[in-house]
């Protein structure tokens, strides 16, 4: 008969300790021994697990109120700007933000050594973090300035609220302009020097569930060492895009929007990142467990290396141009295996994600759900998926508000 | 006797153009490898350079070098790999000449082998956790 689970059902076998989880690779040789019937009968919950710089993130922070009150213009922590055109002593701050006083590009290649990621770094890292506010001062919000130091411990709530994390699949970045240039895929070599990718393949959350049958809005994730939500699909889910036969996109495709608690992440796992060229970023870790509540959510967790496409981008031209040419896919166990082949040519690649990192999410997460202490949600609403319409827009340019 | 060692060639803006290390291949017979260079039009420039050959032709070059206005001096700077910073994402690994930053497999982790590391300081614009550093 074939195999069917409910969340409830596994939650229980966590609750009791019994639960069989594996991780995302791990599964795949247990399919192959025991085959898929069999393997979908023993096994719970499968991991997955991705680090990997992920610019669309940030924190929403309440620093509390002063004495006197003040309804926050502009907030700098250790110089770099917060956005707080919402309430009085609420704001948030975007992980590629930059000090101002930041040469940028003008000495190029910028090095971008302090950024938001790196403010989020520090205050998960619970070190002292200078903030600076000034106001235009109102009745109820007398006050105009202050100056003074927080910890993460200080402060009412910080909510990291990354509206952009996990894509699915990703571009592999090439050069081939006659000189180096610097991407958010990192520093690429003349001439095909070198291939820059990301994603962290076979262990990748979304590659594992190319539907989005079980990863849904409510799922409880692993996000930067603590305990965090999918609060939404992530902006510029493409789920439309083309497959291959067995399901995985051939582009970019899902993302998700995660929600957590920051106060209980760890900077191993949620760190500033700096790109020559480019600018400021975030890493993030995060892990997602998959049901398995059939067969078929079993068959995809068996996702290897080898089966993952991905898109080929000439980061010299067709990306600045947005043409959105693809000159070739590779395959991840290619680029993960140090180097590719394009024309003839062996292009060494160069990694963005960390899948030595990944690695360990997963297995912390396996440890926490063995333990009982991490139980499966089940969402409250499925992401928009391949059958969903959503086609991604392009911004065109206007004349007279059209 | 022979001799080969690593040295940093320091060029001042007027003698970036001069042919400086052809004289030193074509006049004193040396043998050239350059690990890393950064030559501008009118800008300072430098060049790290493995020169070896015969120990009096070796020192007749580094004669020539002086007199002709370049600073030389040893490649003494290290890289320090800081382990605890590394996110191990292996981008580094791919710059490195020499594979003193390598991944792993399949446990894709970075190691460093200061042993093999030349100081050519590939490593440290690549590295997005700014885990490596040169000290001098």
């Amino acid at each position: 008969m074939a195999v069917q689970k409910t969340f409830e059902e596994i939650n229980e076998k966590i609750k009791k300790g019994t639960a069989v989880v594996v991780t995302a690779e791990g599964i795949i040789d247990l399919v192959r021994e025991k085959g898929a019937s069999e393997a979908a009968r023993q096994v719970d919950v499968v991991t997955t697990a991705t680090f990997g710089t992920m610019c669309s993130s940030g924190v929403f922070l309440n620093f509390g109120h002063s004495r006197p009150r003040i309804k926050m213009k502009r907030v700098y922590l250790n110089g770099v700007p917060a956005y707080t055109g919402i309430a009085a002593v609420d704001a948030y701050l975007g992980a590629t933000e930059l000090p101002e006083s930041d040469p940028e590009n003008r000495l190029h290649p910028g090095r971008f050594l302090y950024g938001g990621g790196h403010v989020i770094e520090d205050l998960v890292a619970r070190r002292p973090v200078k903030l600076e506010a000034s106001a235009y001062g109102t009745d109820c919000y007398p006050r105009r300035h202050i100056e003074t130091w927080i910890t993460l411990d200080d402060i009412n709530e910080a909510i990291l609220f990354n509206p952009r994390n996990a894509y699915q699949n990703y571009n592999v970045a090439v050069n081939l302009s006659s000189r180096t240039i610097y991407t958010y895929m990192g520093v690429l070599k003349p001439n095909l020097g070198n291939a820059g990718y990301a994603t962290c393949g076979q262990l990748s959350p979304l590659l594992n569930d190319p539907y989005y049958r079980t990863i849904g809005i409510g799922t409880r994730i692993f996000l930067g060492g603590g305990i965090g939500y999918v609060a939404w699909h992530g902006t510029q889910h493409n789920p439309g895009v083309p497959r291959s036969a067995n399901g995985l996109p051939l582009t970019g495709a899902g993302t998700l929007a995660v929600i957590g608690d920051l106060k209980q992440m760890k900077p191993e796992w949620l760190r500033g990142t700096s790109f020559a060229g480019y600018g400021a970023s975030l890493a993030v870790g995060i892990g997602i467990p998959i049901p398995i509540l059939d067969e078929e959510i079993l068959l995809y967790t068996t996702v290897r290396d080898e089966d993952i496409l991905m898109p080929v981008v000439d980061y010299s031209r067709a990306y600045p141009e947005n043409t959105g040419e693809i000159l070739c896919h590779v395959s991840y166990a290619e680029l993960r295996s140090g180097k590719v082949e394009f024309d003839g040519k062996e292009v060494p690649t160069t990694p963005l994600s960390s899948y030595y990192k990944a690695r360990q999410i997963a297995e912390i997460l396996k440890d926490w759900i063995k333990s009982g202490k991490f139980l499966l949600t089940q969402p409250v609403e499925r992401l928009p998926g391949a059958e969903s319409g959503i086609v991604l827009k392009g911004l065109t340019e206007q004349r007279n508000g059209g | 006797m022979l001799v080969a060692n690593k040295v940093v060639l320091r060029f001042t803006p007027t003698l970036v153009d001069k042919p400086i290390i052809y004289r030193l291949v074509k006049d004193y017979d040396l043998v050239i490898n350059i690990l890393k260079a950064d030559i501008n039009p009118s800008q300072e420039g430098f060049v790290v350079l493995e020169i070896s050959g015969d120990s009096e032709s070796y020192n007749k070059g580094l004669e020539y070098l002086r007199s002709a206005g370049v600073r030389v001096e040893p490649l003494s700077g290290t890289i320090v790999w800081n382990r605890e910073q590394c996110l191990h994402c292996g981008a580094c690994t791919s710059f490195c000449p020499t594979g003193a930053l390598y991944l792993k497999r399949p446990e894709m982790e970075v190691c460093f082998d200061g042993s093999k590391c030349i100081v050519c300081q590939s490593c440290l614009d690549v590295c997005i956790a700014r885990a490596v550093e040169v000290k001098l």
